[in-house]
């Protein structure tokens, strides 16, 4: 099987679904004569040309009205933002008009479109560019939202994406793009909506979605060495959110981490914790803990930015803990 | 790129002004002022409202035509009287915009449309839905919230909408529809076709950066939109002089190298002249125009504001209530034997009764059902 990176992943995914269907365009800053800010989209200007490949001017709210608008009508946009940063710009159009758009129109206007960009820190960029959006995303009924981890997961799902008819907020992983894994040559699609178990365990689960899922992983490697067998459920899908999966796991382990890029209040983990105790109640050993990004906007400074990050020894310390080992 | 202000006869009233110029005569002699100059394309409007093709219309000649404009001006007014009446005593609730005093806006809009040409506009939407075509029960029966509403009683008064008409909307943030309609022009030029999407806005519209975003790509891309600014000359409390830097607030289409106009509001053939062209220059040009239509609400911004008090004296409303779109109308037909009292009390009692029944049925309507409160969030749909 080839291997090959993530954003040639998605690169794949947008190839093909624009050669499957003439109504799907990709819209966004940079994303055609530049081939893409993170070259997601190299060479897809030269094969669909500039009505199908279309450069905007530094203006997100605007675009994103245009792709709401297109939508409306039966055009199937796929809006990229440069990053979810600049998203908030246009979360007028993403939370207030895509998302509401079927409900309010009594069932007469469905929203087929992706918006799609980078998620989350990457190195030393400071507050202003290092934030994870899924929280917020995750929060509006109307949208559905895709944190995909490996290249394969990032190809299925946002072609599952394009190919849905409602709103869908794909978040990709800024520090993901370079990362490698098989991705088949034949088609295939991932329904949204379906975690995946990424490693089977028996002492913990660990539950991620994301970038954060490479981190699990990680620590999960390290735990075993110490005889510490962790299942990763990754999600995939924040929202709709397969709990059953995560309460299959839970139910096996009757240990539950949650790791995340995000801040604490309010999080994606606050969520996964208060299903756990509801519907897992009497299979829980221990609290469900939580990683995630320190309660801070994210500092530039090296030593301080990686202690305001989720990591692998965190994760590490929460498993331990769940297991009384510390 | 050329300036077009104020190139198709509007009637002159300075912007800085705060009074309407003259009373009711005045105006409807300007109309047929711009009615003559144009006879002779009348037979490429002779449609009524909600059904003609495109082109710039002769004015104001045609007396089935102008029957029909009245027709759709007085179901609005009647069809808002009404609803004032339905939320002082509670069956309308939420927010609500009266359209009184602006209904030659869309009226003379509307009229020029195509059915496959796009609406998309304000929460002060009641009147282009009517004059667009949609039934006065579907938009009361949403207004009193109830199941046969056109948005199935979800929408409420802000949220009018109808995809069998292409009337996108009732949208409830300011400039938030903007460029939804760029994004309409987009799809537009996307499939080569030669529609149009007409865009109603506030003028308060044009101090949001999402006009300014929006306006950008449509005159960048050259997209087949028509930006209709409808100047009622306050953004809820807040006078056009208070807001905005300039005040011929249409100009602000230079900035995206689009044509513009200006129009007097009140004056139904002059909005239909004004706007006319626009639409052909969308349609046959495939460029936007920016237009200010300059008009008045007669009410106050919600149900919840006064009619005149803090923000604008009684002494201003009386000069624009001179200066009714309907009564200028009327003046106008009767004037050219067109209509006689007989025939205007006839036609307003008949409009009163649609608006009865309209009540009736919306009130006879059941409310959406507990299972409906969870529909229509998602589909469960691929393509």
């Amino acid at each position: 099987m080839p291997v090959i990176t993530y954003r040639d992943a998605l690169n794949q995914a947008l190839r093909e679904e624009m050669q499957r269907d003439d109504r799907v365009f990709l819209m966004g800053e940079e994303v055609g004569v530049y081939n893409g800010a993170y070259k997601v989209s190299k060479g897809l200007l030269q094969e669909f040309g500039e009505m199908r490949v279309v450069d905007t001017p530094i203006t997100e709210l605007g675009f994103a009205g245009v792709g709401v608008g297109a939508a409306m009508v039966g055009l199937r946009p796929v809006i990229e933002f440069m990053t979810w940063n600049f998203a908030l710009l246009a979360l007028d159009q993403v939370v207030n008009v895509a998302a509401k758009m079927l409900y309010m129109s009594g069932g007469q206007f469905n929203m087929p479109m992706v918006f799609r960009g980078p998620n989350g820190a990457a190195l030393q960029l400071a507050a202003q560019h290092s934030q994870a959006w899924e929280s917020w995303l995750a929060h509006i009924p109307g949208l559905k939202v895709v944190a995909p981890g490996t290249p394969y997961d990032a190809k299925g799902l946002l072609k599952a994406a394009i190919r849905d008819d409602n709103p869908v907020c794909v978040l990709e992983g800024e520090m993901l793009y370079n990362t490698k894994g098989e991705v088949p040559e034949e088609e295939y699609v991932i329904p949204l909506g379906q975690a995946e178990l990424k490693r089977e365990g028996d002492h913990a689960t660990i539950v991620t979605w994301g970038k954060m899922a490479l981190v699990a992983q990680q620590a999960a490697d390290q735990l075993a060495k110490e005889g510490i067998r962790v299942e990763v459920v990754d999600l995939r899908t924040v929202r709709p959110m397969d709990t059953e999966a995560v309460y299959a796991s839970v139910r096996k382990t009757n240990r539950c981490v949650v790791v995340e890029e995000g801040w604490p209040h309010s999080g994606v983990g606050a969520q996964v914790a208060d299903s756990v105790q509801r519907d897992c109640f009497d299979h829980l050993d221990a609290p469900v803990l939580r990683v995630h990004q320190a309660d801070v906007p994210m500092p530039y400074a090296k030593q301080l930015e990686k202690a305001a990050k989720p990591d692998v020894p965190k994760t590490i310390a929460a498993v331990r803990k769940v297991l009384y080992l510390d | 790129m050329a300036k077009k202000k104020g190139e198709s006869g509007a009637v002159a009233t300075a912007p800085e002004e705060s009074t309407p110029v003259g009373a009711a005569s005045a105006g409807a002699n300007g109309a047929g002022d711009g009615g003559a100059a144009g006879g002779a394309d009348g037979a490429a409007s002779t449609e009524g409202p909600g059904g003609a093709p495109g082109g710039v219309p002769a004015d104001g000649e045609d007396a089935a035509e102008n029957r029909a404009l009245l027709h759709s001006m007085l179901l609005q007014r009647r069809f808002e009287e009404r609803c004032a009446e339905a939320y002082a005593i509670g069956k309308i609730g939420g927010f609500c915009h009266l359209y009184i005093g602006q209904e030659a806006v869309s009226t003379g809009t509307l009229s020029l449309l195509r059915p496959d040409d796009y609406v998309i506009t304000t929460y002060r939407d009641h009147g282009q839905a009517l004059a667009r075509g949609m039934s006065p029960r579907a938009v009361m029966a949403e207004l009193f919230g109830r199941v046969d509403g056109c948005a199935g009683g979800k929408g409420g008064s802000m949220h009018m909408f109808s995809k069998e008409l292409n009337f996108l909307g009732g949208h409830g943030i300011v400039g938030g529809h903007v460029p939804i309609a760029a994004g309409v022009g987009f799809a537009i030029k996307y499939r080569g076709g030669d529609q149009v999407i007409v865009c109603f806005m506030g003028e308060s519209v044009v101090n949001t950066g999402a006009f300014h975003e929006a306006l950008n790509m449509a005159g960048l891309w050259k997209l087949p939109c028509v930006f209709l600014i409808e100047n009622n000359r306050y953004g809820m409390g807040t006078a056009l002089e208070r807001a905005s830097a300039i005040h011929d607030i249409h100009e602000r289409g230079a900035a995206y190298n689009m044509e513009r106009d200006f129009c007097d509001g009140q004056d139904v053939f002059a909005v239909r002249r004004t706007v006319g062209a626009a639409i052909e220059r969308a349609r046959r040009e495939q460029t936007p125009t920016l237009v200010d239509i300059r008009t008045y609400r007669f009410m106050g911004h919600s149900m919840s504001d006064a009619v005149s008090g803090t923000y604008r004296s009684k002494a201003e409303l009386d000069e624009y209530l001179k200066r009714d779109p309907i009564a200028l109308l009327r003046v106008h037909m009767h004037e050219r034997g067109q209509i006689d009292d007989a025939a205007v009390q006839a036609m307003d009692d008949e409009v009163k009764q649609v608006v009865q029944d309209a009540w009736d049925f919306a009130d006879a309507s059941p409310e959406p059902p507990l299972e409906a409160l969870y529909e229509d969030v998602l589909v469960d749909t691929t393509s």
